[in-house]
């Protein structure tokens, strides 16, 4: 790898987003390190795209916020001509156009997630690579790792907003304990008809799991 | 100003061939293999080839009660040795925001005089005064536009209509908005500071202690950093650019003298030999003075 990257600021991290009948929770860790650093110890990795659109980010931080920054662009202007709010599926277009043509260039690991009046709340991945493609629960960045096996043996379709909300804060709260490039505090996002609800849950209030 | 061989062979081909070369912008990577070549056969004889001079700083930003303070120490380094022993890293951008450099010396000064610039031609353009997203936003987007090959790392801080704000921006163009930043070699002394002593909302003179103190950690556990602290404190009336707030290093006394008495060394012998020159040519030349 070569030595100028390495030390660039990378958000190797644990990102999720879960869709409910409604709409959709995402959250994030908040940990930016460069090399064994902690650049920022509470960063925000959900970024808003459009009213009702987030993304949540992983990879390089420069790479992943200048791909935001043009998509929200994009995005803008699209809605501006249709006169109406943009699909989730559309501001996923757009990072996978911009993620896939870029491959080479680019580490940005991306989860899109809103809701939007079509088909009310959705969840689409948009990995490193450039592949695009709707899940009803999805996680990334180095931490997903570890939280695998929790997520496909806890989730459940047709969860209610509070169980998401539980879910994913129990999710995060495990990658951050087993993985060195997460941690900090967890941010959480709903996003649903009635606009985005965002909390944050502080190192001291986090969920507690028995350590042995 | 002189232009080296390659630009001119490259000046010469777009006038004769006006198809094949088409303009890029960026840097040009066209000497990286002769580069390499030189430094091989430099590093057989022992020699190294140099290397671009990085500020080796501490640079460190907070927020407080009416405004922002910017803190700086004055040490440049050229690998081991200083080369300049009080230089400025605090510099102007706007009239009320103002911008700390570190990282590869040349890079931070030219990129923020460019910001300077753009930001009053942007100013003049929309008829107000410039915000410190906007600066962060156009030092972002050049910085990734160079992914990391300009190498300055900056910490921006200001107060516009949405009140004082804080950025940092790395070399491969991401940033960060946050209350206390700080940045260079001695960071991490300094953060440790702020992290003991930083609260929301601090009074003028407790906040400018801190920031001395955090540069002051910085001077002292870090070698990249030395010399004097500078600060500038901005809010929304005035700005007070402290140059030399802070002399935390003073130059140690020297102790004795090493001068000997004229005749601690005995003469033994003497011998005198007279030159004898001739006047081969003479010539003069007038100066035009006017």
């Amino acid at each position: 790898m070569d030595p100028v990257e390495f030390l660039s600021k990378l958000e190797k991290t644990t990102i999720m987003a879960v869709e409910f009948d409604g709409g959709v929770v995402m959250g994030a860790d908040s940990r930016t390190t460069t090399g064994a650093y902690i650049a920022n110890r509470v960063t925000d990795k959900l970024t808003p795209i459009h009213e009702r659109i987030f993304c949540c980010r992983s990879g390089s931080a420069a790479d992943t916020q200048a791909i935001a920054d043009a998509v929200t662009y994009q995005l803008g202007f699209h809605s501006i001509e249709l006169d109406e709010a943009p699909l989730v599926q559309t501001a996923a277009s757009l990072f996978r156009d911009m993620c896939y043509r870029y491959r080479e260039e680019l580490m940005a690991g991306i989860i899109v997630a809103g809701w939007d009046p079509r088909r009310g709340g959705q969840v689409y991945t948009v990995p490193v690579g450039g592949m695009m493609t709707r899940q009803p629960v999805s996680v990334g960045g180095s931490g997903s790792s570890y939280i695998y096996g929790y997520v496909d043996s806890n989730y459940r379709p047709a969860m209610s907003k509070e169980e998401c909300l539980k879910f994913t804060a129990e999710a995060l709260t495990l990658a951050m304990e087993r993985d060195g490039s997460s941690g900090g505090v967890v941010r959480l996002a709903v996003i649903s008809e009635q606009g985005v609800e965002r909390q944050v849950i502080l190192g001291n209030q986090l969920p507690k799991f028995s350590t042995v | 100003r002189q232009r080296t061989r390659p630009q001119l062979l490259r000046a010469e081909n777009t006038m004769l061939n006006t198809s094949t070369k088409t303009p890029t912008g960026g840097f040009s990577f066209e000497n990286t293999r002769r580069n390499a070549v030189l430094e091989a056969n430099l590093s057989e004889k022992g020699y190294s080839a140099p290397n671009a001079r990085k500020t080796g700083t501490t640079i460190a930003g907070l927020i407080f009660k009416d405004g922002v303070i910017l803190g700086a120490d004055t040490r440049a380094t050229d690998d081991m040795v200083v080369a300049d022993k009080n230089c400025m890293k605090i510099h102007y951008i706007a009239p009320k925001i103002y911008c700390c450099g570190a990282g590869v010396a040349a890079d931070a000064e030219v990129t923020t005089q460019m910001m300077s610039s753009n930001v009053e031609l942007h100013s003049l353009s929309t008829g107000r005064p410039p915000l410190v997203a906007m600066v962060t936003r156009q030092l972002k987007q050049m910085l990734f536009r160079y992914q990391g090959h300009i190498g300055s790392s900056l910490i921006v801080g200001g107060v516009d209509v949405n009140g004082p704000q804080l950025y940092s921006v790395y070399p491969h163009g991401s940033y960060d908005k946050l209350p206390f930043l700080t940045m260079g070699s001695g960071a991490a002394s300094a953060v440790s500071v702020f992290e003991d002593r930083y609260k929301p909302n601090m009074e003028l003179e407790e906040a400018k202690q801190l920031v001395r103190d955090a540069i002051t950690a910085g001077i002292f556990c870090d070698l990249g950093s030395g010399s004097n602290v500078d600060l500038c404190v901005i809010t929304e009336k005035t700005v007070d650019y402290l140059r030399g707030y802070d002399q935390p290093v003073q130059k140690g006394l020297r102790e004795g003298t090493y001068r000997y008495k004229p005749g601690t060394t005995a003469v033994l012998t003497k011998t005198v030999t007279p030159l004898t020159l001739d006047v081969v040519d003479e010539s003069v030349q007038v100066m035009d003075t006017e």
